[in-house]
């Protein structure tokens, strides 16, 4: 190796731009959607069961806190992944992809996301 | 060239059209559903149901739960083989996914048929 080389040993001078953060939380959102679908299918299942099991659902949305902390949460983990998928697509077209592209895109999934997220919180409570 | 055997399609080509077109599917199930909530703030169980013994949001949802398991296999897929490794490790958590889109996909159709 050329020892030459300048050599960077303090991380915390590092930071991963914007486009890669947008990147890794898309993949973090879409782990916890997966997992989340259990309290999904559940939801659906229970609300379809019958009268009462609707009863139960739409009472614990509307009053139990943990309930509307976790609806929040996925419907936050859903608008993000949502956002930053449609922002896959523009790539894929071959829109915006170049490196100002590129932070332009991850700036403005930020920014609508961040929307999305508190009009769910709004709806949730 | 190597020939992948746990990922989705067999070919890297086939999966980034998969999740592309199940994205698509997802992203209309999403939006029906979010706006089908919005516009029933006062849902009732009767509606609900019938929303949902309905044939084509059956075939609708059928769709999206199908959609879904691809979707989250090729991600999962990617996400397990670029952080995950050793083998052993590796196809360990791939098997438990498989098993858990398995018994999704089973919930959902029993869901939208069972009763």
């Amino acid at each position: 190796m050329n020892s030459k080389r300048p050599v960077n040993l303090d991380l915390s001078t590092i930071k991963f731009p914007l486009p890669a953060l947008t990147s890794i939380a898309h993949r973090i959102t879409g782990v916890i959607l997966f997992i989340g679908l259990i309290f999904a299918f559940w939801a659906l299942d229970t609300s379809l069961s019958s009268p009462q099991g609707f009863e139960a659902v739409s009472d614990a949305i509307a009053h139990n806190f943990l309930v509307k902390l976790i609806t929040w949460g996925l419907l936050s983990a859903l608008a993000f992944h949502f956002v930053a998928g449609i922002k896959h697509l523009l790539m894929d077209a071959d829109i915006g992809v170049t490196l100002e592209g590129g932070i332009k895109k991850a700036q403005i999934t930020v920014v609508i996301s961040a929307v999305l997220v508190i009009l769910a919180g709004v709806w949730v409570w | 060239m190597v020939t992948n055997i746990t990922n989705f399609g067999r070919s890297g080509l086939s999966d980034w059209l998969l999740q592309r077109a199940s994205a698509v599917i997802l992203a209309l199930y999403t939006l029906f559903v979010v706006g089908y909530l919005l516009l029933h703030p006062n849902l009732d169980y009767a509606t609900w149901s019938g929303l949902f013994g309905s044939t084509w949001m059956r075939i609708f949802s059928l769709l999206a739960f199908v959609s879904m398991a691809a979707h989250a296999w090729i991600g999962l897929w990617t996400v397990t083989t670029d952080y995950l490794k050793p083998t052993a490790i590796r196809i360990a958590a791939q098997a438990v996914i498989i098993l858990a889109i398995f018994v999704f996909l089973v919930w959902g159709v029993q869901v939208l048929w069972g009763a």
